[in-house]
């Protein structure tokens, strides 16, 4: 293991460093229950990092040491007949999908690269950071989140235990689905090592049905009416002229109105047979194109990555609200008109990407009432570390679930030591 | 298989316990004699049954959190049971403790067809919600074979699967929000018509959870529009591996049909007998594959599922070209388990999953134990996600059979493992499966777990005595025990 620290650290322990910042970096599973039990001897608490790629998110953390998980690379196992991939936690996401693509497979769930929306590169994420967050892309109303995707794990816990869960099979109900509260628990649970997804045979064929011109309201009016159709829609979202201009799409660019798109994915026939039919359905709210391959592949990038809001002028504060979708449009619509925001819809309405200005906690009263009333969560996305300090960053829980929460925490991780306080203060 | 030892001093308060229970509960909702309790002694794993303490119907959701608030506070173990249709033995009574029946929780209490989901109380069977919702053109998407009579609130206990969930996904994937009730009785509400969850994903958690977390008192789930059509290929091998070959082929293919069944030729051959469904009976092993999808989608796919099992060494295809045959495909397989029925006494139903390319090993395996054992096993097989349904023919008034098959099923399930499956893929742990888990997990990872039971439950009163081997007591495993407060490996560089 190596251990970096400012100054050099005494033989044979650490103890009385721990007011030093340290970088640990363990090799093994040994080095990792090491380092955790060494930290919860010492009620020292640790930051648990792969590429370090989400460090900008989540509250800021005032954890002096690093556990720097980052020598947990590589595929140790991919089956593509199984469906199956094991992989150190660390391993590049960009590795993951160059290794399925070579088989024509995907992780369905399109995990997004936030890395342009927080002002970093593209492409920096790992396998275990995108399961932290359980994440998600466009694609999550058809086939699920991160959450939906993780087979198995093994992680050392804040005991310093290396304990597993799940396995290497699709379908399996032994024992609590620990995989389910790891995905989306932002390392403050244990320090996952080895991972196990599903992965899927990537589509054949996808291309998406263009409607301009509807306002919000009608935009998730035509998204409904296209999810209510037996025709897979695999993606459905909704830009208002303003953000419609960022594409990079020339029909969506060029099209001087919103843009309403509805994506179908599938073996070459089924697709044809269902865009058309889908694109005369939705003739009704207005002027329709369709997008092929490319163009399809390159706008859902877009809206995946949030990248109508990841301009290097644009400094706004970024929220990401997750509603029934259809209470998505009129909250959007309203909050964006309270705050002086903008904002875009993905799942059909159920996704609002809200861009608001900095001022006044970056709108987290108006925003945390307005979820009050629809029901869902908001969570803080992109924010400066301050303002990530100031108001709550993930949606504040009721008091049962809170409690909850706290209580799962301490089962885990009983001294507080691993990423705490990164979701909720205490927890 | 042992349950903890009853508790003398609450079967000895039974009257006090059933009269405070009936100031909950009014009228018939509390059941003591013992003729009527009677039904409830065992659920699916007819081979265990003990009587319950007392067995409680309660028809509000106020009703459940004071009976499981009074539970709580007078130390009294529940068991909380829907249609009690578990084959792992989920909700087999305690002595020492009461039944919760949700059965009376039975009303569908929303459609949200432009939300896409329904709100439902938990006693509502898991065709019950498609039958709703089906004239509309939806459905709910997974089939457990039991779905005419298995609850929604027992599918969330036990994450149940069916034929269709290679593409449409678990109960986990297709539920959208919980109520649920505590121990302590209090009432928590997790999700809801939205995706995914603030805060960590409690509902993954007590999706699965075998009734050992929370009661749950109301289901919020997903509705999909259904397929224009399906078609079913019946596709004929002559050997179990042909037949696997011909899985991965249609799989590595990137095709992910609706269902992909296997049947061995024990199962063909007992389900043709029992339904003439018309199945070759001059092959070794058998799959069904369907295909939905619009129309253009299916005549397509079927072409190339046919091309793969021609490749794959398929000596007889059928494809369905109407309503009525797919329909008959499917008769023999959902037979299967009558259909053994009536070719022995008994038998006894298996659930692990294996890595797929491990099925001609598991199979060869299996018939080696049979010969062992001198007991016939028959196989369906949900080929597409490995999930395997082994029956073991035994007959229970030969003494000490039940013990051999018994232990048949164990030595299967241990060798799943071996080959990196798992103990069970649907059925649930329950009382069956609990005390193998120690062949799947080690003592931390059965800790970490249990853990987590603490963190719902820290007087261990619901549902104890299931899936775990040890009743640990939260307080023990609370401990903090750092085993290594020092760093070893001193000689690694430091800078």
């Amino acid at each position: 293991m190596c251990i970096l620290n400012a100054v050099r650290c005494a033989f044979p322990t650490c103890r009385g460093f721990e007011d030093v910042a340290t970088l640990l970096k363990p090799e093994t599973v040994d080095h990792v229950r090491d380092a955790v039990a060494w930290a919860a001897s010492e009620k020292t608490p640790l930051e648990l990092v792969g590429s370090g790629s989400k460090r900008d998110m989540g509250r800021p953390g005032n954890a002096a040491h690093t556990l720097d998980m980052s020598a947990f690379t590589g595929i140790s196992l991919y089956e593509a007949e199984e469906l199956v991939l094991s992989a150190g936690a660390a391993t590049p996401i960009a590795d993951i999908h160059a290794a399925l693509q070579a088989e024509k497979q995907e992780l369905a769930f399109e995990p997004p690269d936030y890395g342009p929306l927080l002002g970093s590169a593209e492409g920096l994420g790992t396998l275990g950071g995108v399961l932290s967050a359980n994440l998600a892309g466009p694609r999550r109303i058809k086939v699920g989140a991160a959450r939906d995707h993780f087979l198995g794990f093994s992680a050392v816990s804040g005991r310093g235990e290396l304990f597993k869960s799940g396995g290497r099979v699709v379908k399996n109900v032994t024992g609590y689905d620990l995989c389910k509260v790891m995905a989306g628990s932002w390392g403050t649970l244990g320090a996952m090592m080895q991972v196990t997804v599903k992965v899927l045979p990537a589509a054949e064929k996808l291309r998406t049905v263009l409607v301009f011109g509807c306002d919000a309201v009608q935009g998730v009016a035509a998204m409904t009416k296209a999810l209510q159709t037996p025709y897979e829609v695999s993606a459905a979202a909704w830009l208002p002229q303003t953000l419609s201009g960022r594409s990079r799409v020339g029909y969506v660019q060029a099209s001087g109105s919103s843009v309403t798109a509805v994506r179908v994915e599938g073996p070459g026939p089924s697709v044809e047979y269902r865009c058309s039919t889908l694109r005369k359905q939705l003739s009704a709210f207005g002027e329709t194109e369709e997008l092929h391959g490319q163009n399809s592949a390159h706008l859902w990038r877009e809206i995946r990555d949030v990248r109508p809001f990841a301009t290097s002028v644009d400094a706004r504060v970024i929220w990401k609200l997750s509603v029934p979708p259809q209470s998505g449009a009129r909250l959007a619509t309203n909050l964006a008109t309270t705050l002086g925001g903008e904002f875009y819809l993905d799942w059909g309405g159920g996704l609002i990407w809200l861009a608001v200005p900095e001022t006044d906690g970056g709108g987290n009263e108006p925003i945390r009432a307005a979820i009050a009333q629809s029901g869902g969560h908001a969570t803080l996305i992109r924010a400066v570390a301050d303002l990530r300090g100031a108001v709550p960053v993930f949606q504040p829980q009721d008091p049962g679930l809170a409690r909850l929460s706290k209580r799962l925490k301490e089962g885990f991780d009983p001294r507080g030591i691993l990423n705490p306080g990164r979701m909720y203060s205490g927890v | 298989m042992e349950m903890p030892k009853p508790d003398e001093d609450v079967l000895a308060r039974r009257q006090e316990i059933a009269t405070a229970l009936r100031e909950i509960v009014p009228g018939e909702g509390v059941i003591v004699d013992e003729d009527a309790l009677r039904p409830y002694e065992s659920d699916g794993l007819t081979a265990y049954k003990t009587l319950p303490l007392i067995v409680v119907l309660p028809e509000t959701k106020d009703q459940v959190s004071q009976v499981m608030r009074y539970c709580h506070e007078n130390a009294i173990k529940v068991v909380p049971r829907g249609a009690g249709t578990s084959l792992s033995g989920g909700a087999l009574p305690l002595a020492d403790g009461i039944i919760l029946g949700l059965g009376k929780f039975k009303k569908i209490l929303e459609i949200d067809y432009d939300n896409r989901c329904a709100v439902v109380q938990p006693g509502v069977t898991n065709l019950g919600i498609t039958d709703a919702v089906r004239e509309d053109g939806f459905y709910y998407a997974p089939d457990p074979s039991s779905q005419i009579a298995c609850t929604i609130g027992g599918n969330i206990a036990e994450n149940s699967g069916g034929v269709h969930c290679l593409k449409y996904g678990l109960t986990t994937n297709n539920v959208l929000g919980l109520e649920i009730v505590m121990m302590d009785g209090e009432i928590v509400r997790i999700g809801g018509k939205h995706l995914d969850s603030e805060g960590y994903d409690m509902l993954g958690l007590l999706t699965g959870s075998e009734g050992l977390l929370g009661v749950v008192t109301e289901v919020t789930v997903r509705l999909l529009c259904v397929p224009e059509t399906a078609r079913a290929v019946l596709v004929g091998f002559p050997s179990n591996e042909a037949a696997g070959f011909c899985v991965a082929g249609v799989i590595g293919a990137g095709i992910i049909p609706g269902g992909m069944e296997m049947m061995d030729k024990p199962a063909i051959a007992a389900s043709e007998a029992f339904v003439e469904a018309g199945y070759p009976l001059d092959v070794e092993a058998l799959l069904i594959i369907e295909l939905d999808g619009p129309e253009v989608e299916v005549n397509y796919l079927i072409e190339r599922v046919e091309g793969i099992a021609k490749e794959n060494g398929a000596v007889s295809i059928r494809v369905s070209n109407s309503e009525e045959e797919r329909s008959r495909f499917w008769a023999g397989r959902k037979a299967a388990f009558p259909a053994i029925g009536r070719i022995s006494p008994d038998y006894y139903c298996m659930d692990g999953t294996i890595p797929r390319s491990q099925l001609p090993k598991v199979l060869a395996r299996m018939a080696e134990l049979s010969t062992e054992f001198g007991l016939r096993v028959a196989n369906v097989f949900h080929a597409g996600d490995g999930n395997l349904h082994p029956l073991i023919l035994y007959d229970a008034n030969e003494p000490g059979e039940l013990e051999k098959a018994e232990e048949f099923g164990a030595e299967i399930l241990k060798f799943c493992v071996e080959v990196g499956g798992v103990l069970t893929g649907e059925h649930g742990v329950g009382v069956e499966k609990r005390d193998l888990m120690g062949t799947m997990f080690t003592e931390d990872d059965l800790s970490q777990q249990q853990r987590v039971k603490c963190v719902f439950d820290p007087h261990s009163l619901l549902n104890p005595g299931k899936v775990f081997p040890e009743l640990h007591r939260c307080a023990e495993l609370g401990r903090v025990h750092i085993k290594r407060g020092e760093m070893r490996f001193p000689d690694l560089p430091r800078f």
